[in-house]
């Protein structure tokens, strides 16, 4: 429990930690301690070469959340030019066959800015909330969100420059994105105006995708530019608090990413393309808590370290579905 | 410098181990570094997402908003910028406001003069489809609907004022908006350009005007002959902006006046 707050307060900008002594189960002190020895780190180094040597490249889990992302929100377009009524309305707050949805962030401002609680956002939040904790709360980042992918656009170009020594990447803190969440709701409140919403890249994106861009697109070009030259996914790491309400959301969600200590060896290439690699400390030699263990709330369930992970360490897992089954 | 160089004297043994501190310094002002950058960034972010008080507070725009609007701040506070008053508007009539309009960025805006709300739809679909009541839902015929109300702006350039008639395209015959002609078809609005008209005495704000008992032509004088007539806006008018789209004159002799203006104004 204690560890599982640990991960939690990790979303909200902790610093990853060692598991404490009461932390670590037998059998995980067992496995790790096993895997120190001489002959077994030498077998774990031979292995980790011969990967290097005939490394395997999968875009599998990739390539489905492109797709994800290119048709949920094409339905959102077709639904309006072609008046189908599937998903109409953007990403902000919509209605599915009817059924109403709202973003947990944008409704949230809105209503602290009206002060009053709509009947029609409550049940639209309501039906996200369960949504999104029923496939992974900051799923909605990895499989919808269209500045996810225009992000990770960006980072393929920005790893490119940083490979050529043309950029540099810049870290900030991650406690920036709590505060900036509750300075935003706060300025919602004693504002009376939806402030974040102004710069919120999401909602320009997804307005512009389904209406027609605006001027106001230009400033999320801008945010990208930052993402290329200057700090690696700068909105989705450090700011959006639209990623953050879902990781609340999916805190305890069924869908998890499963690290298996067992198999890992523990080289890392996994946290090399994750975004948000705080989650995936439990990979370091000394880390895991347990020998199955989920990776932290802050997961956006986008499988790029299940792609990655040569020994398959890291899989996506529906929590209970084997008792169901 | 010199201490670097190894000697036994014992002042300089004791600063030796401040080497390694100062590399913790080091690491610890990179620390601080991310540290200060983050308060910068925060800052920063805040302050811009600021930017977009400028225009609202100026009042720098007068946007005529679709029916069922609460009144201008309440409006903004509780508009989700979802669009889809949009969506179902069947003349396409509402538009999304742009990054320049400030905290309306994705709020919903009527151009009455390219295409007026014409209440096409009967029973004011873009009130049913908000999800936040932004369009208020206490309203459900077009008569409650209190958008606006029309002035006559330009009475020097008001056709019926000059007494004269309106023969051919009301906008001519590239003009793009959209009407309900209740005689042709009740269900399909219909291209403004593809009507023409031949009127004795232009009457086209009052002939077209979705609302019973809104405006009426009035007589100038008591005198029989004199043909000349005024436009006079009674307090049925909802403000939907009709009257603005059809009018002949460039610009329009009779013009909406937003909620927003008379909020302002008042």
């Amino acid at each position: 429990m204690k560890w599982f707050l640990h991960a939690f307060a990790m979303m909200f900008g902790a610093a990853p930690r060692k598991p404490e002594e009461g932390e670590v189960t037998d059998a995980a002190r067992a496995m790790m301690k096993f895997k120190k020895l001489p002959d077994q780190v030498k077998l774990r180094k031979q292995r980790i070469a011969e990967e290097h040597e005939f490394p395997v490249v999968s875009n599998k889990w990739r390539n489905r959340r492109w797709a994800s992302i290119v048709i949920l929100n094409a339905l959102f377009i077709i639904s309006y030019w072609f008046d189908v009524q599937l998903v109409e309305g953007a990403l902000t707050a919509s209605r599915f066959f009817g059924f109403h949805m709202a973003d947990v962030f944008s409704a949230a401002q809105v209503m602290l800015a009206f002060k009053e609680v709509m009947l029609n956002l409550v049940i639209g939040t309501a039906t996200v909330v369960i949504a999104w904790w029923l496939v992974g709360g900051r799923a909605f980042c990895s499989w919808i969100c269209p500045y996810h992918l225009l992000a990770e656009w960006a980072e393929m170009i920005h790893l490119k420059l940083a490979r050529l020594g043309l950029a540099k990447d810049h870290v900030f803190h991650r406690g920036l994105r709590t505060v900036l969440w509750a300075v935003f709701l706060a300025l919602a409140f004693f504002t009376s105006y939806t402030i974040y919403e102004y710069i919120n890249p999401v909602g320009i994106v997804s307005r512009a995708l389904i209406y027609g861009p605006t001027v106001a697109i230009f400033w999320v070009l801008f945010l990208l530019g930052i993402e290329v030259f200057y700090s690696r996914r700068f909105w989705c790491r450090y700011v959006c608090p639209i990623g953050l309400s879902y990781g609340i959301t999916g805190a305890v969600s069924p869908v998890q990413v499963e690290y298996n200590l067992e198999l890992c060896l523990h080289e890392g290439e996994c946290r090399k393309v994750c975004l948000v690699p705080h989650v995936l400390e439990v990979t370091k030699m000394g880390y895991a808590s347990d020998t199955f263990e989920y990776i932290g709330a802050d997961c956006t369930r986008c499988g790029m370290c299940v792609d990655a992970c040569p020994q398959g360490a890291l899989k996506f897992k529906v929590r209970g579905l084997d008792k169901v089954i | 410098m010199t201490d670097a160089t190894p000697t036994p004297d014992p002042e300089i043994d004791e600063m030796i181990p401040e080497a390694p501190k100062k590399r913790l310094t080091r690491r610890e002002l990179e620390k601080r570094r991310m540290f200060l950058r983050s308060v910068g960034a925060g800052v920063t972010l805040v302050g811009l997402s600021l930017v977009g008080y400028f225009p609202v507070l100026k009042q720098l725009f007068d946007r005529l908003r679709p029916p069922g609007a609460l009144e201008e701040d309440d409006f903004l506070a509780a508009c989700i910028k979802c669009g889809q008053c949009v969506q179902v508007c069947p003349v396409e009539a509402i538009k999304l406001a742009d990054g320049d309009e400030g905290y309306a960025l994705g709020t919903p805006y009527i151009d009455a003069r390219k295409q007026a709300c014409d209440f096409s739809c009967d029973a004011v679909q873009c009130v049913l489809a908000c999800p936040t009541g932004a369009l208020t839902h206490e309203i459900a015929r077009k008569e409650e609907v209190r958008m606006g109300v029309a002035r006559l702006a330009r009475p020097d350039a008001c056709l019926a004022m000059k007494g004269q008639g309106f023969k051919g395209l009301a906008r001519g015959d590239l003009f793009q908006g959209m009407l309900r002609y209740e005689d042709i078809d009740r269900w399909t609005p219909m291209r403004v350009a593809d009507h023409p008209y031949d009127l004795e005495i232009c009457d086209l704000c009052v002939r077209e005007c979705p609302i019973t008992g809104a405006i009426s032509l009035e007589s100038v004088s008591t005198d029989a002959g004199d043909t000349r007539r005024r436009p006079v806006i009674h307090d049925a008018c909802v403000g939907c902006g009709t009257c603005e789209m059809i009018c002949p004159a460039e610009p329009a002799a009779i013009v909406v006046d937003a909620k927003v203006t008379r909020e302002r104004v008042a």
